[in-house]
């Protein structure tokens, strides 16, 4: 996708794969043939920019075609470079902007409890995206009320666009922040399937819980594993060739 | 200027607004309000009374607070976001853009005490900026009832509506300018108030009381005034102000908001495409000096001297 396009986040996309791939195939009670049905649970996508990860598993899951990957970001396509649900069958919420996805899951697992009706919420935030302060504005806010259907992961990469996170504006100890927000933390590798899914359906205590996914930028391609420079760089055909084998592998 | 005074009985909006909220809750679980500690200031105590799991105050938190509305409305619930306006248009601009008006979602964005209703407060506290950034924003509809009948015909309404709302819920006191209205409010639609053939005013909010009384006085001097409440902001009643242009000659637009961006920009950009005639932006032209809420609106002639004043200089009278 990124190497028709020419464009795309492809680092992210890697760092985020495994993650979207145990939601959607194992712990999300969603349903392609009902997208809407009010007792879904809510997946947002916070770091919008990593919408070709979310197209590729809501294709594999029958939201939508495979056919139409391809046409990623393409003038007119449906598959614009951050999602928008208008557009995609799956999406909830229209993310790009950074910071906009907590906040949103609050107001959805609040929605679960005024409703009765339980679903759960799960929300993917960058780690660099941490540094935008409306995230801890949402953070506060679900740890006052206790929201334990909610779940958010942080991608925690390490790298940012610019440079690492540690580097830049520091994070750590992340975890010592969400639990002084009133969360229940684990951290796990991002990459485990088991991990991710025992984490994910584990029993809640009364607490909003936050999974850090410690994970590789560009997971799985060896020249652009925890690179800074593969935020959003671009492989040459010849690249994508040589991605695509070590991948397969 | 001279201050004015009136006799009529006058309003604050803000009454009418959650009294309108409370009966609609009553009977439509969907409904909810979303506040920033702003429960007293959004007259909201009497609904946590009745409905206290559906008043969700974030604390001052304005960005998550328009965030969690979206969440709410992907959830099904009807969110009334209570807010003063200030800090709910200038602090969650993006929030307003991508959450709400991006996603589509259904959520009643209510600028509480909008224009320089904080008075001596200062700059900082007046939203007279809003109606220039928000009509920006496509699918965003902006709408500023005039008075208490208006307020919750327009409330109404947007429970019914389905799409993102903002809505200025005036703190000033204002008359009743609603009697005799067929229609209290309709979407998209100018309530035609005053019949005129010289020139018309379109006012909007707070305003549209000020601009009959002005028409009162240019009447006196010969000068028939039309006068348009317009309180749907966007999108515009494109006809009744190509009808004005065409029918009057003259148009004069009234706001208690920024002068470029706002209700003035909106209609001289389908007036000069469409009919263009000369026309005056009645408005604030930036950021006030220290005073009461009715001090500054007498300040920046928005006040029945200053309306008439205006039409005079237009007509060369």
């Amino acid at each position: 996708m990124i190497g028709t396009a020419r464009a795309g986040h492809i680092g992210g996309d890697l760092s985020v794969s495994d993650i979207l791939a145990t939601l959607y195939f194992s712990v999300l009670d969603v349903d392609a043939a009902a997208p809407l049905k009010p007792t879904r649970d809510r997946f947002i996508l916070s770091k919008g920019h990593c919408a070709a990860a979310l197209y590729s598993v809501l294709a594999m899951r029958g939201f939508i075609d495979p056919a139409l990957l391809p046409s990623f970001m393409q003038p007119l396509s449906v598959l614009n470079g951050h999602p928008n649900r208008g557009k995609v069958a799956g999406v909830e919420a229209n993310t790009g902007p950074l910071g906009h996805g907590l906040p949103i899951a609050v107001g959805s697992a609040i929605a679960a409890r005024l409703s009765g009706t339980g679903w759960r919420t799960f929300v993917v935030l960058g780690d660099g995206e941490l540094q935008e302060g409306s995230n801890w504005e949402a953070a506060m806010a679900a740890g006052h009320r206790g929201l334990d259907s909610l779940t958010a992961i942080v991608d925690r990469n390490r790298l940012q666009q610019g440079a690492r996170t540690e580097d830049t504006n520091r994070l750590d100890p992340l975890a010592d922040k969400w639990a002084a927000f009133g969360w229940e933390v684990a951290e796990i590798d991002g990459h485990d399937h088991g991990a991710l899914f025992d984490v994910f359906t584990r029993p809640r205590n009364g607490k909003p819980l936050c999974v850090i996914a410690n994970t590789v930028k560009g997971k799985g391609v060896s020249f652009i594993e925890d690179r800074v420079e593969w935020h959003h760089k671009v492989p040459s055909p010849e690249q994508v060739v040589l991605a695509l084998e070590e991948l397969a592998r | 200027m001279i201050a004015e005074t009136t006799t009529a009985a006058t309003f604050d909006c803000r009454q009418i607004f959650a009294e309108t909220l409370i009966q609609l809750a009553r009977q439509d679980s969907r409904i909810v309000a979303v506040c920033n500690d702003s429960v007293g200031s959004s007259n909201l105590i009497a609904f946590q009374k009745e409905f206290p799991d559906r008043l969700i105050n974030v604390g001052i938190a304005e960005q998550n607070m328009v965030g969690v509305a979206a969440g709410l409305a992907n959830g099904g619930f009807v969110p009334f976001v209570c807010c003063a306006a200030p800090f709910l248009t200038g602090r969650a601009l993006e929030q307003i853009k991508a959450d709400v008006a991006y996603n589509g979602y259904h959520v009643v964005l209510c600028g509480m005490s909008p224009g320089v209703a904080y008075g001596e407060l200062g700059p900082t506290h007046h939203s007279i900026e809003d109606l220039s950034w928000l009509r920006a924003i496509t699918d965003l509809a902006i709408v500023m009832p005039a008075d208490p009948d208006q307020t919750r015909a327009a409330v109404q309404w947007a429970v019914a509506y389905g799409k993102p709302v903002f809505m200025r819920v005036g703190r000033t006191k204002v008359p009743s300018v609603s009697a005799g209205q067929n229609e209290t409010f309709a979407f998209g639609k100018a309530n035609l108030l005053r019949e005129g053939r010289d020139l018309t005013v379109i006012a909007t909010g707070g305003m549209v009381g000020r601009a009959l009384e002005a028409a009162d006085d240019l009447a006196k001097d010969g000068i028939n005034a039309r006068v348009l409440n317009m309180a749907t902001i966007h999108p515009l009643d494109e006809a009744a102000v190509i009808a004005a242009a065409r029918e009057t000659g003259a148009i004069i637009t009234v706001e208690e908001a920024m002068v470029q961006g706002g209700l003035g920009a909106a209609v001289s950009g389908i007036v000069v495409q469409n009919a263009p005639v000369p026309m005056r932006i009645l408005g604030i032209p930036g950021f006030a000096p220290t005073g009461s809420a009715e001090f500054l609106l007498d300040h920046f002639g928005l006040n029945r001297a200053g309306i008439a004043a205006a039409a005079r200089s237009l007509k060369g009278a």
